[in-house]
């Protein structure tokens, strides 16, 4: 079984690239193998389904964040050989905001694939 | 919790419902205090009892929280648990069979 | 020429469609319940921005006429545009109704046979009856009219429930509803069919259905808790590749996107021969073509208020579409008489409730109309009386796009009214709000009709407002498009309040609060007119960056 970790410092870190530090990535650069799926415009913004995938080799990390969230980090998940590197939630979202998936790699680097996903008050209509 | 492991392509894609309020600790009750947080903070998974997934999650995940999941080689009758465990200590697992 | 000819030589050879190719739909879309005939006035402003600006559907008047080479004056150019709109609506008479639009449907099928009609939503909504027969009206016309396929939007506002019901059982081995974009909260499965196959003259043609994406966000998520929408490329990809795999010689996607939605989706999916959309009420003389990967694909928009009929035909040969002739056509109450079946149908649903909708509620003495990004004077007299009777200072009106018109001298009766305002959630509200949130209310919608990625509109038009005077920049970014808010001259303070009335709120809370229905608020302002109500001047907002646009005259 798993040991029960929580990385408190990166759950309270209030920028992507703090709470990708907390886990021991470097700054990260956006890559074409990282990809986000969320949708343009938030049905619920209390229930956003966003997933994260990575075809990068020796990724270690999945990670999903929301940036304008009071703190950025939704979820962190760690990709083993025993599952593919594809990974799906649904997060609250406050406000209009970039949603990133961040995959980080053993040697440490990490790659980001974002996007922006619109909260709106809603009620107008065709 | 609710669980579905369906086989595709000789893997399994798992889909699991839990139930949990997943509080932010950012609210404010009609008096105006704070609500404290009380949301998932891990989230483990196992295929035939090996270790498989493991993930922490922060209070931004949504109230009755969604997973899904695929495990590689997962065939039909395998059996796939779910645990997860929040910042009150409680906990709790579930199991269903890959179908 | 056109002018000066007589209504009958204008609209000579209006309805004379030669039939064209072996495959024929006929699309219908957006009738918002309007059983008879009707005036509607389209607009004088439909701005495109961005990428958009200058082309279908972002053209109005003379310039939406030069790109359909309609002649100025025409029956046509009256349906199409709002030129000469009190003249032309006098000259030509109403438009649409189920009886007319009954005949028409009959002549077309048998020009053509085997072909479907494929209704494209907004249909069990926009009218007194469909709101107090919870759409049963519609369904039964539907069912007689014969359509064959059906999508919807507006339908999800009579709850998950009704809907079901409707599908299950009145459209049982009748009318097919698709839509692949439809699935449960929970585990996403599909709530209704992604497609139907149908073969027609021995071709197997695919209709997929593409629902309103986002129902729940531009009406209340309370009534369609259980399902979600969206656009999903992807998975519209997949169905029609299924489809093709399946067979299909010919995939049409039956839409409810919008049509900047729906340029924006047939540049990106591939192997679809036409996207017959809906939403935008955009009535389309031409069919748009648009290139993918896989070749390319039409987009057309077949209007709204059962005022045209589209009419799309394919000639399918060696298990493809080789070429497509498209009309819409506008449906003239005077020149195509009622079918007695259909009419009868309507007569009978109506009886129950003729009295109730015909009571005279004043005159107007203005053109009343809806249609237009800003405003309208239809809502202009919503706005006056919500603010007069509730003492609000400030009022807004959702920028809908159904709504009928009424001519300088008619009667304003409480059908009028009800095809204004009905629908399940027209409660009218009156509330305190800051110049702040009066700014982001402003700015939210705004971004919903400007943004430069259709992906992130929703189709309506701007919020009406009353009172307050604003300056919109639609090309400017998001958040910063509007400015130079002021009440009775003065500058809108932030951090001051403000009472301003409203309807159709989408919050479930809103629903519970007891508040009455919008039209009862309406009623009493009318009925204390005096039997007149004056021209009403819509009050608009100014407009800084955008123009000069053919989407504006
Ligand atoms: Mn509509
Ligand atoms: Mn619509």
């Amino acid at each position: 079984q798993f040991a029960w970790a929580f990385n408190k410092s990166a759950f309270e870190a209030k920028s992507i690239a703090d709470a990708v530090k907390a886990y021991g990535g470097a700054a990260p650069a956006e890559s074409k193998d990282v990809t986000l799926t969320a949708p343009d415009i938030a049905e619920n913004g209390a229930v956003v389904p966003m997933a994260a995938a990575s075809s990068l080799p020796g990724v270690k990390h999945l990670l999903i964040l929301v940036e304008k969230n009071p703190s950025a980090l939704v979820a962190k998940f760690d990709v083993s050989d025993a599952i593919e590197p594809n990974l799906a939630t649904r997060a609250k979202m406050g406000q209009t905001s970039d949603v990133y998936a961040v995959a980080i790699t053993n040697d440490g680097k990490a790659y980001y694939a974002k996007k922006e996903v619109k909260v709106t008050l809603g009620g107008c209509g065709g | 919790m609710r669980i579905r492991a369906q086989s595709q392509g000789g893997n399994a894609v798992v889909r699991v419902l839990m139930s949990h309020e997943m509080e932010t600790g950012q609210r404010k009750d009609s008096a105006g205090k704070t609500i404290p947080a009380w949301h998932i903070t891990n989230v483990t998974a196992t295929h035939n009892g090996k270790p498989v997934l493991n993930a922490e999650w922060g209070p931004a995940v949504a109230k009755n929280p969604f997973l899904q999941f695929t495990v590689k080689g997962a065939k039909a009758g395998d059996k796939i648990a779910v645990t997860w465990k929040d910042n009150k200590g409680d906990t709790r697992t579930d199991e269903a069979a890959v179908s | 020429r056109w002018a000066s000819a007589d209504a009958a030589t204008a609209s000579n050879r209006l309805y004379d469609v030669p039939r064209f190719g072996n495959v024929s739909l006929l699309h219908m879309t957006d009738c918002h319940a309007q059983l008879k005939p009707i005036h509607f006035r389209e607009p004088s402003v439909n701005l495109g921005v961005a990428d958009m600006k200058g082309r279908l559907p972002h053209l109005v008047g003379e310039h939406l006429l030069k790109a359909a080479k309609v002649p100025a004056g025409s029956a046509e150019a009256h349906a199409l545009t709002c030129l000469d709109f009190e003249q032309a609506a006098s000259r030509y008479g109403k438009v649409g109704g189920f009886a007319h639009l009954a005949t028409l449907v009959k002549q077309l099928k048998a020009s053509r046979p085997g072909a479907l009609l494929l209704d494209g939503g907004d249909t069990w909504q926009g009218s007194a009856t469909s709101l107090w027969t919870k759409g049963q009206d519609m369904v039964d016309v539907c069912k007689l009219l014969g359509v064959d396929v059906m999508t919807g939007h507006w339908e999800f506002t009579l709850g998950m429930e009704r809907v079901k019901e409707i599908v299950e059982k009145d459209f049982a081995g009748r009318v097919d509803f698709v839509a692949q974009n439809v699935k449960t909260t929970d585990f996403g499965d599909p709530v209704f069919k992604p497609y139907v196959m149908r073969e027609i003259n021995g071709v197997p043609c695919a209709i997929i259905g593409q629902a309103f994406p986002y129902t729940p966000i531009a009406n209340p998520r309370y009534m369609v808790a259980d399902w979600e929408f969206g656009i999903r490329d992807d998975e519209m990809q997949k169905v029609v590749d299924e489809a093709r795999a399946k067979g299909a010689q010919v995939v049409v996607v039956l839409s409810h996107n919008g049509m900047d939605v729906d340029l924006k989706m047939a540049s990106r999916v591939s192997g679809i021969d036409a996207i017959l959309g809906g939403h935008t009420h955009d009535g389309m003389p031409v069919a748009s073509v648009v290139s993918n990967k896989g070749g390319k694909t039409l987009v057309t928009n077949a209007g709204s208020n059962g005022k045209f009929l589209a009419v799309m035909d394919f000639d399918v040969k060696g298990g493809k579409v080789v070429d497509y002739r498209y009309r819409l056509l506008p449906v003239f109450a005077n020149m195509l008489p009622a079918d007695k079946e259909m009419d009868a149908l309507i007569r009978r649903i109506r009886a129950p409730y003729e009295a109730k909708l015909a009571e005279k509620l004043a005159v107007t003495e203005g053109t009343l109309y809806r249609r237009g990004n800003f405003n309208g004077s239809g809502d202009q007299l919503l706005l006056d009386a919500l603010m007069d009777v509730q003492g609000a200072e400030i009022a807004f009106s959702p920028g809908f796009r159904w709504g009928t018109s009424l001519l300088a001298g008619q009667d304003i009766t409480r059908e009028w009214l009800m095809d204004m305002t009905a629908t399940t959630y027209s409660y009218a509200t009156v509330s305190d709000m800051s110049g702040e949130m009066i700014k982001t209310v402003l700015e939210d919608v705004a971004d919903n009709l400007f943004n430069p990625d259709p992906y992130y509109q929703q189709g309506g038009d701007m919020v009406r407002v009353g009172g307050l005077q604003y300056t919109i920049d639609p090309t400017a970014a998001m958040g910063k498009r509007i400015g130079e808010m002021r009440l009775n001259g003065k500058p809108i303070e932030a951090s001051r309040s403000y009472k301003v009335a409203g309807w159709a709120p989408v919050a479930e809370e809103a629903a519970k609060a007891g508040n009455k229905p919008v039209w009862e608020v309406v009623e009493q302002w009318l009925k204390s007119r005096g039997g007149k109500v004056a021209a009403r001047s819509p009050n608009v907002p100014k407009i800084a960056g955008a123009l000069p646009n053919p989407g504006f005259i």
